[in-house]
């Protein structure tokens, strides 16, 4: 008998080219996700060194995070976005990559389309110059981001240099409230650890209440691994996920099916597999969650309130707190449910796919965007856009007062147009409330979809869990609130 | 790539912790198809006034700091996005090193690949340099990776770790890729091995 491995284990042994006495191992990668910001210098790169792309057919180019979420059939207005754009697609043509462009019914966020197309698949190494690569661990790949170095590293020889990480066990225990979310669960972790608590270590996420999340919701908790300082989070592979991805595009078919699940049945961690460190959370009792500060550890219970900074235990502690609070206007101890908000967000790698928009939608229907808040859903992908659209959940949206958009990052990092104004206050379904990352002098509070669209109907921070009485089927998660009765509220104009 | 041996320069602090890559070089820079001409986007949005003057409050525009090429900072500096534009900034505005207690993972990584030495220093040691920081007068370190050590004035020592293929790397300023092309008939081998069993579709 062999000893028992983790999932990290079989992933990370099953891809190691040559391990350097000591040192890092050198990796195979099964899939390298491109897009535009950080890549025109790594194909320089390959032009200068007069090298080629080792294996054009495990790299997938798309354009996303800087694209504009308007007019499709215009043109992008920033002429250095529209070069980065057009840069990508020379650079894919000359090194015979595909590409995903603007026009292209597949386009979206780089996390978005490949589960969508099946190209992310169990078992794989994957990796993409953007730190929410994470994102495909929910597949049990082997996903996290990289810089552009690596980038021109993994295209010249498909190989990376990795020191190997440690493992840590999160397990996620209990049923989900209802109202409650993936969202909530992640930004509980977060908060409890710490943006560093998880540094230089790869996230295995188990547990009752993952094995009941949906792929979209284990695909929200692995995209946040990052947030913690993971180098990447896992989640093994079940029947949700083979569901998930049977007879997408880029899946295995017929008996190359059958092997292939066969296959990543085995890669669960074994019993008696060991964890360098372990977590337990109990979601039985979770509220949603939302941040008040500058990094997404500065999170807290919507029942609660603002932190006050003499309270804090050190020096750096309260004068970390005291800059976070100056930076998002904010009076020590004040309750955050009742915060104005400017902006709503709907969008992101974290919380654009069908699911998440279902359930904003179900919070939004029959009601109107609070007076003077400007709210936006930007889908994650053209492909989610098309189905929320033959769902009918643009025209919800829309009668409310949203505006709804085509698919790109928009606003998660404020590249192309759809920036927050100084002093602006936003609920955001992204993933990072730092300084100005929505905007100079925004002021970004991360939430769930449902929470973040319950915000744009007050036009303030408000528990999502008033509009909606007790599910009938606690567990959904984030299907809660669809379908489910409404208890009648006025939503304040 | 530039090797890293021994640097002596005057040293900047920047007493904050988790300071991310947003904050080191905000994204409306990130729009540059070069690895160049970072450097007078470093650290935009805390270094310049909203008028585009610079900010007197911000650490490194004080006189002290003037010419630093060693930056001493908080635990996680780096953490966020993997955006290597953060490296390229802070070599281009003329850092050789970074020195902290802690960083983020793929940051540190993206550093080792720029020649830009990110040392870990013991929280302890970095809250000494801080407090030669307060003084207000300027200050050079040594930060010498043959020996793996930061020597600064009042008898500042210090030793770091650094994983010995990371340190060789940046000793010898070789090319990683280059590296692994070396590795050519192994890649290949493994290629055939995966394909064989049906894993490489
Ligand atoms: S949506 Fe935001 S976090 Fe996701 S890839 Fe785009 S910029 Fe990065």
């Amino acid at each position: 008998m062999s000893e028992p491995r983790t999932l990290f284990q079989k992933v990370w042994d099953a891809h190691v080219v040559h391990a350097m006495p000591r040192g890092p191992a050198l990796l195979y990668i099964d899939l390298h996700l491109v897009h535009e910001v950080t890549s025109p210098q790594a194909f320089e790169g390959l032009r200068l060194a007069g090298r080629q792309v080792r294996r054009p057919e495990r790299t997938l180019a798309t354009v996303d995070h800087n694209v504009p979420t308007g007019d499709r059939h215009l043109p992008i207005a920033d002429p250095v976005a529209a070069q980065q754009v057009r840069t990508l697609t020379s650079n894919a043509r000359a090194f015979g990559l595909p590409l995903f462009d603007l026009d292209s019914p597949d386009q979206g966020i780089v996390h978005v389309i490949g589960p969508e197309l099946g190209a992310t698949q169990p078992g794989m190494t994957i990796v993409c110059g953007d730190s929410h690569t994470s994102t495909h661990g929910a597949f049990g790949a082997l996903a996290f981001g990289i810089g552009t170095s690596e980038v021109e590293h993994v295209l010249a020889t498909q190989c990376l240099m990795q020191q190997r990480p440690r493992t840590m066990e999160v397990r996620f225990e209990g049923t989900l409230p209802g109202g409650v979310t993936a969202k909530d669960m992640v930004l509980a972790l977060i908060g409890r650890i710490g943006t560093a608590g998880a540094s230089g270590h790869v996230l295995e996420y188990r547990g009752s209440a993952i094995q009941r999340l949906s792929m979209e919701g284990r695909m929200t908790v692995c995209n946040m691994s990052i947030e913690a300082g993971a180098r990447a989070g896992l989640i093994a592979p079940d029947d949700t996920t083979f569901g998930y991805l049977e007879g997408r595009a880029r899946a295995p078919k017929g008996a190359e099916w059958d092997a292939a699940v066969e296959r990543w049945r085995g890669l669960a961690t074994d019993a008696g597999a060991v964890f360098d460190r372990s977590i337990t959370i109990d979601v039985s009792s979770l509220a949603p969650q939302v941040t008040w500060g500058t990094n997404p550890g500065m999170v807290g219970d919507i029942s609660g309130r603002v932190p006050v900074p003499a309270e804090g235990d050190s020096a750096d502690a309260r004068g970390a707190l005291e800059r976070a609070l100056h930076y998002m206007g904010l009076e020590p101890g004040a309750p955050l449910a009742g915060l104005k908000v400017d902006r709503v967000f709907i969008g992101s790698c974290t919380n654009a796919r069908l699911e998440d928009l279902r359930a904003a939608a179900s919070v939004v229907r029959g009601r109107k965007v609070s007076h003077g808040v400007r709210a936006m859903v930007v889908p994650g992908s053209q492909r989610v856009k098309h189905a929320a659209e033959a769902e009918g959940l643009d025209e919800v949206f829309i009668e409310a007062g949203f505006e709804w958009r085509n698919s790109g990052c928009s606003m998660c990092l404020g590249m192309n147009d759809d920036v927050l104004g100084s002093g602006e206050r936003c609920a955001s379904t992204s993933n990072r409330n730092f300084e100005g990352r929505q905007g100079k002098g925004g002021r970004t509070h991360l939430m769930s979809p449902v929470m973040a669209a319950a915000a744009a109907v007050f036009g303030h921070l408000v528990d999502v869990r008033q509009m909606v009485r007790e599910s009938d089927e606690p567990g959904r998660g984030d299907d809660m609130v669809r379908g489910s009765e409404r208890t009648t509220v006025s939503a304040g104009r | 790539m530039q090797p890293f041996t021994v640097h002596t320069g005057i040293a900047a602090v920047l007493p904050r912790v988790n300071v991310d890559t947003d904050q080191i070089i905000p994204k409306q820079f990130l729009k540059r198809i070069e690895r160049t001409g970072f450097g007078k986007h470093l650290f935009h949005d805390w270094r310049y006034l909203p008028d585009g003057s610079p900010n007197p409050g911000f650490e490194l525009n004080a006189p002290q700091a003037a010419g630093a090429s060693i930056l001493v900072a908080g635990p996680n500096f780096g953490c966020g996005s993997s955006r290597e534009h953060a490296p390229w900034a802070l070599a281009d505005y003329g850092f050789r090193a970074v020195i902290a207690p802690s960083f983020a993972d793929i940051f540190y990584n993206n550093c080792c690949q720029n020649g830009l030495l990110a040392v870990r220093l013991e929280d302890a040691a970095v809250r000494a340099l801080f407090a030669l920081g307060e003084r207000g007068e300027p200050f050079e370190l040594t930060v010498d990776l043959r020996i793996n050590r930061v020597t600064g004035p009042a008898g500042f020592r210090a030793g770091f770790d650094m994983d010995p293929y990371r340190r060789q790397m940046l000793l010898e300023g070789l090319d990683e890729i280059g590296q692994t092309l070396r590795q050519e008939l192994r890649i290949a081998a493994y290629e055939r091995r995966m394909e064989a069993l049906g894993r490489l579709v």
